[in-house]
This record gives structure tokens, sequence and C-alpha cells, in this order.
């Protein structure tokens, strides 16, 4: 039970939101800032002052809404009437939502209609980007203030850990081995098992990391979350830390996510004002706290054991696994390290129960899987549909096909370490089983569509070029072999491919496959090589004997 | 014990071996570049992936646990063709020099490149030009030649707990150097030579002065010395097909003459004298100044670097006495002089030690001069002279085995031999501290407690009634634990916990020195060790104070230990040193 403190707060502020006839929220994520976010809401509360309406609109600055592609977005909800949605919105069309729609509107009631100027402007009802997704880790991101936790209470957070500090540390942990949940960076490691192995190792000390390190191109899954709904990844880190017997946290956020930054700073702030973190939690004898970690700017830093060496203040190169950080990890202690999104499910999967989680999803994968969707979609921007869902749908159906008017000719999946999918396999489903029969990966949710005038080997290139920068160094064939790798690509881009150059970029990537000693370095031939199984037509010929040339 | 299946055979193993150790057991060998018996598998190189039945992926051999069942699979075609490519990038950014590197011959890389048949190179080249690093005089820091494999930073940072050596920038430009892009001589480094013991390439190697000393030996004007520390004669021979252990001292007296020495003493004689002083500081300290207590050794140059730079707290605990080269240094420009009628400015003394920094000790203080020139001219380590003698074309195995150093100053006790092995100065001393003591000899001579391989041992011995409570510790990383115990005890006033400390930088010793053969690991020491202890213990005189040339040196020279003239010439100070001097 939430203390009486707790409960108060959130039904003070339940009351105070149902006070307003009206809502009005302003996406406060990085990608509508970046577009005169912040102008934006700036021209709504002055509009709102100048029509005197403080006391009966609320102005709340949420998390990403989700369609970053028609940001900066803003969203009215007036008591009995539909939620519009508006795009695109420029300061000047913002005043105009508050004098020719709420003002109006909240005058007017039933006979109020929506001048033509500004239904332009709105969004569709039924758009499929939104009305397809299942959203339960983005379930409160467009509707509360993640700034305040009043607000994030209000809808609901914490209430799973007040249940969970109930229970017994085995039931959370087999909770969540019911669940079927598994890691949502990459790896896909069942996290009740992580946990059980974490809780099961004998140590005076265990932790719990948040990796947030997320830096992947075209990935930006967990900054939206960390943004937008911080509270849910702190609710995390704490059902994580009571399951296995932690009293430490981290949160490691790329030092480039400014905002996700201070957002999660000000949340454990305040989550340490109400009695959620600290001494006892929520009144309990659980002690937890966290704090905030600014990552090193390494891209490798992402993986486990990298990160956990760049938290104990040393180069962040991966090591060897076994031991896991499970049962060897931040300064030598068993030590949960879970991706953003991994941790936001958690308080989703406590509150409403493991078999309500695994109605959602397949079997093997079950739950939803936030994705950014990047590229040539129409429609670009942060979704969540439920595991199983196919490439086709989230492209075609949800984002609406290519902008260009040029078909889809595939789509670049899971990042660094994901592949070049052709466009004859979007039918495949968007599971773990399925994407790893595929030779991809499900990773940590970037999605950059691709359509027919993309040159694929360059992009390939740019991969290669990311990772031969990203290389940390440690082992010989990431070191070495992404820069080989890239000479290759480059050569038979300028003078095209002899059969012994794809004979060698062949054997070269099975090295590296087999002999990397992370992900970043076996994951790295992965977006050549899928151009070259996908694309054999598309692939340079040296025009000599052994290169094939027509 | 845990039972798998390696390439179909059957094997046990304990628990906790990783696949390597099992393949090992297994008389298979799985080739390896970074992963060293000493040390913790660092996982740089990837050579030893193999196949298990039931994973996915290949794994690394040096650090994936043993598991019961376990079917492995080493050298299939698809596993070998992996690490040939592995060893062509490694080769494209490694400099293609052999014939003119230090390590040709001797080299791990060279080893795998000849093995796997490589014979062309199919991806072009990524090598790098770097400045080497010779500042030190002691090692030659080429990064260059570096394979990032990090067996030279697990040495010097988790082993030694020195810290000089960092990996630099990231990717293809990662490099070792020094942190902040100093010198070596600007840095920590204490010049314990383990990070060139360890290389497997030719990336980190000693200083190599063997030119001087050839100039040296074809001068007519100069009167050439040599003398050999006690390791030396355990080692050497591994480079010239001998099992290690295997004492060549007669050969390597031989050897020396044969390459033009005109006298060839013993440092342990050296080590005689040095027990000679230290043992009665000890007695001293024990009579009139226990505040002193306890006496830590100081044979070690590393060790004494080490302690100027990290520990210059404990210098009032530091025996004064020199080590037993450079008293050898001493007494030869000084004694032998003397009594030769030989001009000291024309004798060149050479020592040959299993040792890069006995390179930097020779110079490292007013009191190396105390002949009045420089004591020592020149020190080689065991690999330089390895290639003199290879150079001269000696065939070892032909030299007489009897062959004996030369008089006044080659003479030795057991003592003196076991000084090149973790605990023997200590057991050394203890031999004869017990008689400065008592006036007795002493009927137990031998510390069995004191020896093997452990980091940190501890004994109390009754010496003359009182009870001496003494702690040894070899490897640096082992000495913070000891030193910590002694600075707790001053901190809070309570009783010391040592009475005496002996420290050796190296693991197990000289015996295990920086400047030794190439291919060390525990059981290497352990071999050597015993072929010093076997010495010992087939020698007439077991104690340093029953050398009758050690009884001829004090009264014809020196008087007794401690006197004025064994202080002037024997003894040395220690500072305070900055760890970083920019």
């Amino acid at each position: 039970m939430p203390t009486p403190a707790l409960k108060q707060t959130r039904e003070a502020e339940q009351a105070r939101q149902a006070g307003f006839v009206c809502r009005v929220f302003c996406c406060a994520g990085t990608a509508c800032l970046s577009a005169e976010g912040q102008d934006v809401w700036e021209a709504l509360c002055d509009a709102r002052s100048t029509h005197r309406l403080d006391e009966r609109v609320d102005l709340v600055r949420t998390g990403c809404m989700g369609l970053c592609s028609q940001g900066p977005l803003v969203r009215v909800e007036i008591a009995g009437a539909a939620p519009r949605l508006y795009g695109t919105v420029s300061p000047m069309l913002a005043r105009l939502i508050i004098t020719e729609h709420v003002t109006p509107a909240l005058t007017r009631g039933d006979d109020f209609v929506l001048p033509e100027f500004l239904s332009s402007h709105a969004l569709p009802d039924d758009l499929a980007f939104f009305t397809q997704q299942e959203r339960v880790v983005l379930d409160r991101i467009d509707q509360a203030d993640p700034e305040r936790i009043q607000d994030a209470l209000a809808h609901g957070a914490y209430s799973a850990l007040a249940d969970a500090l109930e229970c017994r540390p085995a039931e959370l942990i087999e909770e969540i081995r019911t669940s079927g949940l598994r890691g949502r960076g990459g790896g896909g490691y069942p996290t009740g098992q992580k946990w059980a192995n974490a809780a099961g190792t004998a140590a005076e000390q265990r932790f719990i990391i948040c990796n947030g390190d997320e830096g992947d191109p075209g990935a930006y899954v967990d900054r939206s979350i960390l943004e937008g709904d911080p509270h849910a990844v702190i609710e995390g880190m704490l059902l994580a830390g009571h399951a296995v017997g932690a009293r430490r946290g981290y949160v490691y956020v790329r030092a480039e996510y400014e905002l996700a930054v201070r957002r999660v700073s000000t949340a454990i702030k305040q989550a340490r004002e109400q009695g959620i973190l600290g001494d006892a939690v929520l009144g309990s004898p659980f002690r937890f706290d966290c704090e905030v970690i600014t990552a090193a700017g390494a891209f490798v830093c992402g993986e486990e054991t990298a990160l956990i060496k760049s938290i104990e203040g040393q180069r962040g190169t991966p090591r060897p696994r076994p031991p896991y950080p499970s049962e060897r990890g931040l300064w030598g202690c068993p030590t949960v390290i879970s991706n953003v999104e991994t941790l936001a499910n958690l308080p989703r999967i406590i509150a409403r129960g493991a078999d309500w989680f695994r109605t959602i999803g397949t079997t093997d994968s079950p739950g939803t899987k936030v994705f950014s969707l990047a590229g040539r979609a129409r429609l670009a921007g942060l979704l969540e549909v439920p595991m199983g869902t196919s490439l086709r749908t989230v492209i075609d159906t949800l984002g609406g096909g290519s902008k260009t008017g040029r078909p889809v000719c595939g789509v670049q999946i899971g990042g660094l370490s994901g592949g070049l999918i052709p466009a004859e396999q979007l039918d495949t489903t968007l599971s773990y089983e399925a994407m790893s029969e595929l030779g991809s990966v499900v990773g940590s949710g970037g999605m950059i569509v691709l359509d027919e005038d993309d040159d694929l080997l360059d992009l390939a290139c740019y991969f290669l070029q990311y990772a031969v920068e990203e290389s940390c160094g440690r082992c010989a064939a990431c070191r070495i072999g992404t820069h080989q790798l890239l000479n290759l690509a480059t050569k038979i881009r300028q003078n095209g491919a002899t059969d012994a150059d794809l004979a060698l970029i062949d054997r070269l990537a099975k090295t590296m496959q087999a002999t990397s000693l992370c992900g970043l370095g076996k994951a790295a031939p992965r977006p050549l090589m899928s151009f070259l199984r996908n694309w054999p037509e598309r692939i340079p010929r040296a025009d000599t004997p052994d290169g094939g040339a027509a | 014990m845990i039972q798998l299946t390696v390439n179909g055979f059957e094997v046990q193993v304990p628990e906790g071996s990783t696949i390597l150790e099992a393949a090992k057991a297994a008389e298979i060998k799985i080739p390896t570049l970074c992963k060293h018996p000493d040390l913790p598998p660092t996982a740089a190189c990837g050579l030893c992936v193999v196949k298990v039945e039931g994973m996915p992926d290949l794994v690394r051999a040096c650090s994936t646990p043993a598991q019961p069942g376990m079917q492995v699979e080493t050298h299939d075609p698809e596993i070998v063709n992996v690490r040939r490519t592995l060893l062509e990038l490694i080769l494209s950014a490694h400099p293609n020099e052999c014939l003119t590197c230090g390590r040709h011959g001797a080299c791990e890389l060279q080893e795998l490149a000849k093995d796997f048949g490589i014979r062309e190179e199919h991806f072009p080249s990524l090598r790098r030009e770097l400045p080497r690093d010779d500042s030190t005089g002691c090692i030659t820091l080429d990064p260059r030649k570096c394979i990032k494999c990090g067996r030279c930073l697990e040495m010097c940072q988790e082993q030694q707990d020195v810290w000089a050596l960092s990996f630099m920038e990231r990717g293809l430009n990662t490099r070792i150097a020094p942190a902040g892009d100093i010198s070596l001589a600007e840095s920590p480094c204490v010049h314990c030579g383990q990070c060139s013991a360890h290389c497997p390439v030719g990336a980190i190697l000693e200083f190599d002065q063997t030119e001087a000393v050839w100039e040296a030996l074809r001068d007519p004007t100069r009167h050439c010395v040599a003398q050999i520390a006690p390791s030396v004669r355990v080692s050497l021979g591994e480079a010239f097909g001998y099992e290690p252990g295997a004492n060549l001292a007669g050969q390597l007296y031989h050897a020396l003459r044969r390459m033009g020495f005109d006298t060839v003493f013993d440092t342990n004689f050296g080590a005689d004298v040095t027990i000679m002083e230290e043992a009665s500081e000890l007695a001293e300290r024990i009579r009139s100044a226990p505040e002193k207590l306890p006496l830590i050794t100081t044979c070690c140059p590393s060790w004494v670097d080490f302690m100027e730079k990290f520990h210059a707290d404990m210098i009032d605990h530091f025996s004064t006495c020199k080590s037993p080269h450079a008293i050898l240094g001493t007494l030869t420009k000084t004694y032998y002089a003397e009594k030769e009628g030989i001009d000291p400015d024309s004798i060149f003394m050479v020592s040959i030690m299993p040792c890069t920094a006995k390179k930097y000790e020779i110079t490292r203080e007013a009191s190396m001069y105390a002949s009045g020139g420089q004591d020592v001219d020149i020190s080689l380590t065991t690999r330089e002279l390895t290639r003199m003698i290879r150079q001269t074309g000696i065939a070892l195995e032909n030299l007489n085995c009897l062959e004996l150093p030369d008089s006044p100053l080659g003479e030795y006790s057991g003592a003196g031999v076991i000084f090149g092995v973790s605990g023997g100065v200590m057991e050394s001393a203890l031999r004869s501290a017990h008689y400065f003591l008592t006036g007795e000899d002493r009927a137990e001579l031998e510390f069995e407690e004191l020896r093997g391989l452990d980091g940190i041992k501890e004994l109390t011995v009754n010496l003359g009634g009182h009870d001496l409570r003494v702690a040894v510790a070899h490897g640096l990383g082992h000495v913070e634990q000891v030193l910590e115990r002694v600075r707790q005890a001053k901190l809070k006033g309570e009783p010391m916990p040592y009475d005496f400390i002996e420290v050796m930088a190296c693991p197990g010793g000289c015996i295990g020195g920086g400047g030794q053969s190439w291919n060390v690991s525990n059981a290497v020491r352990e071999q050597r060790a015993a072929g010093l202890l076997k010495e010992d213990r087939v020698q007439e005189v077991r104690t340093s104070y029953a050398n009758p040339w050690i009884q001829q040196l004090y009264r014809d020279f020196l008087g007794e230990p401690l006197s004025e003239k064994a202080r002037h010439l024997l003894h040395t100070r220690y500072q305070p040193r900055p760890e970083y001097l920019r």
C-alpha cells in the first residue's frame, strides 16, 4: 500500500486535473523541441493568460507524442468532445488554437465547429499510426508532465511498487519469469532469469543499472522513454532492486541526451522528496536510491561490461563473459543491467500481472516493442506495437509507406547490429525468434525505411565507418577488421567487385563475427553482408575477367 | 573434477578450469597471443576460439569455463580458417620487420604466422609510424609493434600496481603509452621490465647495451670484469635448449672468459657481503634502534624505486645496504684494484643481471660512484648475454661446466646463491643474523615456509631469544598489504607486525626477473628456484659469515660490518621521488 501522504498527493493531483474543462498537451520531446517546440509552448502559455483561461484550461508539457515527423505536436482535450491532435504547430498556430479552438469551444459547447484553417492542421482521428499501436510502455508518455511527479502519480506511477513491497522478492522474480519479459536492449535475455541469477549469487551488495547509453543510428526509443516517463524507469529499478536485494542503482545515460539527463535527475530528486527513493522506500524497510551517471561518450559503453568499467572510472572496454554481470558486475558485485524499455515494462507487468502480459505478443516474445521509425517513412516517430507485428504493418500501415512516392525497397533495423531487410521479407514478424532466423535482431528499436533510390552500399559503408570510429580497440577482429572491411567495401563501391574481393569480404566477415569480443565487432559486418546477400544485382562488378561483368 | 570431450577425447579437469586448460590436458595446444599463464585472460586476440556443441557462436577457450559434458572442437577447417584470417588482420597492422626485430626467432606472432603458413598479404597495410620510447634506458617501447594484447598493462597495473602504462586512444589508434603521453622516464615506471617479459612480440624489449660491452672488450686498455647474478645461471640455458633450472654457472664463467673478459666474478659473493651488512644492521636495530624495525630489504632496485615513489614514508625502515652487484662493483674498483694494482679507471665492470631495473640502479644515486667512478659500467640482462654468446659463436654445451670464478670476489656461500629467489634474501639473512646476535652457528638453516610462490609469506623465528616476525613479499602488487599493516600499527601506536621484511618486485623474485629468458610461467619459476636451492644444498659453506673469502675481505679491507669504510663503500641513501616528472 502506498503511504497515506503519497495517496493524498495522487488524489489531489487527480482532482486538480479533473477540475479543468480543457487540457492542452504540448509535446516536449527532443524532436518537437528542436522544431520550435519551446516557442509553441510559450505561445500557448501567453495566449492562455491573455484570454484569462488559467482557471479553466490546463497546459501540460508531455513526453514524446510519437509522430515526430509532424512535430511540434499539440493535443486539445475538451470534456465531452473528441481530442484533437495538431501537427507542425507554429507559435502562430498555437495562439490560434487557443483563440479559435479552445476559447470558442468552451463558450459555444456542442455548437462549436472547428474552422477550416485549423482543421487542415489537425491530424485525422483514425490515423493508423495511433490506432494500430498497443501502448503499454508508452501509456502515459503523452499524458503526463515528466517533470512533475504528481502527474506521474496521478497516472498510476509507483502503485506497482507499493503492491510489490507486499510481496516476497522470490514472488516478484517468479512473476517476471512467468511474464516471459525479455531484455529490450537487443540481447533478448529473459529478465526474470537475470534476476534469479543475481539474487542467487551470494554477495554483500548488489546493484541495478539502467542502460540508457543508446547509440545506434536512428534509434531514440530509450531517449524518449527517459525524457517522457522517467518515473517508469525509476519504478522499474526499484522493483528490480527489491527483487534481487539491491540497495543502489545507477542510470547510465548517454551524455548527448541532455534533456533525458535533466529529466531523470529531476525525477530522482522528486522521488526522494516523496519518500519513494531513500532509506525507507514508501515507509517500508526496503532501502534504495539511485543516481544518474552521464555516459563516457563511446558507443561501446552501451555494452554491459564496458558500461560497468566506465562507471568504475576505468577505460570503457568490454571484458569476456562469463562471468556475467549478474554474477560479477559493478565493483565485483552481482549486478542487474537492464535496458530502459525493459525497466519501463516492469511496473506494468507487476500492476496487471504476468498472465495479462502474455496475452500480448508471441509465445516466445511476449509484450510489445517500441520502435523509432525513420528514413523514408511518410509518418515517422515513436510507436509501440505488439511483438509479432509484421514489418509491413509497421512500415506501410502505421508509417504510411514511403514519403517519396518511390517504392520501399527495404528497411534497416536494429541499428549497427541489425541488417538490411529487403522488401520481399517485410512480412517477417518482429519477434526475437523471427528476426534471428533472418540473421538480424529486433535490436534497440531503430527502424530506417529505405526506398528504391537509396544507395544501399553507401548506407552499409556509413554503418561500417561508424563501427570503425566506435571500435574500442580491445580485440583484434574489431579493431583491424572494421577498417579492412570498410576498405574493401569502399573499393568495390569505387572499382567494382571481383570474385576475389567478395570471397575475402566473406572470409573477413565470418572472422569478425566469430572472434570479436563484443557485439560491436560481431555485428559490424551485418549491414554490408545483408546488402550483398539480399541485393546481389546491385553489387557493382569490376570490369575484369573474374569480375563477371556483363 | 569435471569431464568433457575435446576433439572426441575424454578429458578430466578440475572445476573452474577453462576450455584452454581442458584442451591442454588433452594434449591439444590451442593458439593464443594474448593469454599468458601468469595472467587472467585479456581476451583480446580471439585466436583461441573453439566450437562448443550446442552454442551458436564460437567461444574463446581462454575465458570460457569448461562445463561437464561439454563437447569441444578446437581445430576444424572453419576454425583454422578464422584463425588464419585473424592472423592476417593482425599482421596487416604489424610492421613487417622481423629480420631487424629484437624478438626475431622468439616471437609468438612470428611463430604463429609460420605455423599457419601465411605467405601472402591479402589485406592492405594499416601500419603506422609511432615514436619509440627509450627514455628509461632500461626498456625500449616500440608501440608500432604492439598487438594490443594487454598483457603488459595487466602486469603493470594489476599485478605490479605501478600503472605506468595505459592504453591511449581507441580503435585502430589504440596504443600503449604512459597516461598523458609523457615518456616512460617521466612516468611512475619502476623499470621492473615485467612488461617486456610478458610481451608476446617485440613491442617492449630490454634496452640493448651489448654494443658498449663489445667496444670495451675490444679496447686493450680496459680491464673488463664480469659478474653474474645468482638467478642468471638457472635461466640462461633455456634459450640454448636446456631445461629451466639447469645450472650453467661453469659454462657461463667459461663463456665470459672466451668473450674476452679479463676477470669473472660472481654476484653471489656480493650477496654474501650484503648479508654481512644487512644482518648486522638487523642485529643493531634489534639491539639499539627498535623504532627502525621492521627492517626492509633493498636488493631489488625496482622495489627501491617503487618505495621512493609510492611509499617514501618507509624510508627509515629501509636497509641502507646496497644490492649485491652494486657492492661487487664498488669492491672490484677498490679492494680488487688495490690488491692487484690495477688502475680503477681502467676497469670496465659489467653485471649480467636478470633485471632491467639494474640498468637504472647503477646511476641512481651518488653512492653508486663510491669507488670514485661509476662502480658498475653496464648492466646487461640475461637476454642480452644470450645474444652476445650467440654472436661469439660459442657452443655453450661444449664449455667446461666445472669452470670457477676468479678470486677474491668469486667464491661464495650457499646463502649467496639463494638471493635469486623470493625468500632467499630473508633465509640467508636469518642464517647470519642468528650468528650476529648470539655468536653461535645455527643448526637449522632452511626455512621452508619462506619458499614457494605465495605472494606473501610469513614466519616467526626465534633468534637468540628474540621472536623475530618476518614477512616476504614478491610481485609489487603484494607489497601494499604488508606495508599497510606496518602503517596501521604505526598510526595506532600498536606493536609492529613484523621485524624484517623482504621485498622483490618480480613474481618469484629474480628468477622471474624482467630481463630473464622468455616464456616465464610459475612452472618455469619453480624449476629455476629449484636449481638455486639445489646448489645451496651442495655448498660446503652455507652461511655468508663462514665464507673464508668474506672473512679475508673484512680482515684485510673493510674491518668489520658497518665499519666506517663499509658504510662509505657499501651503503646508500634514499629520497622521496615524484611519481610523475611531468
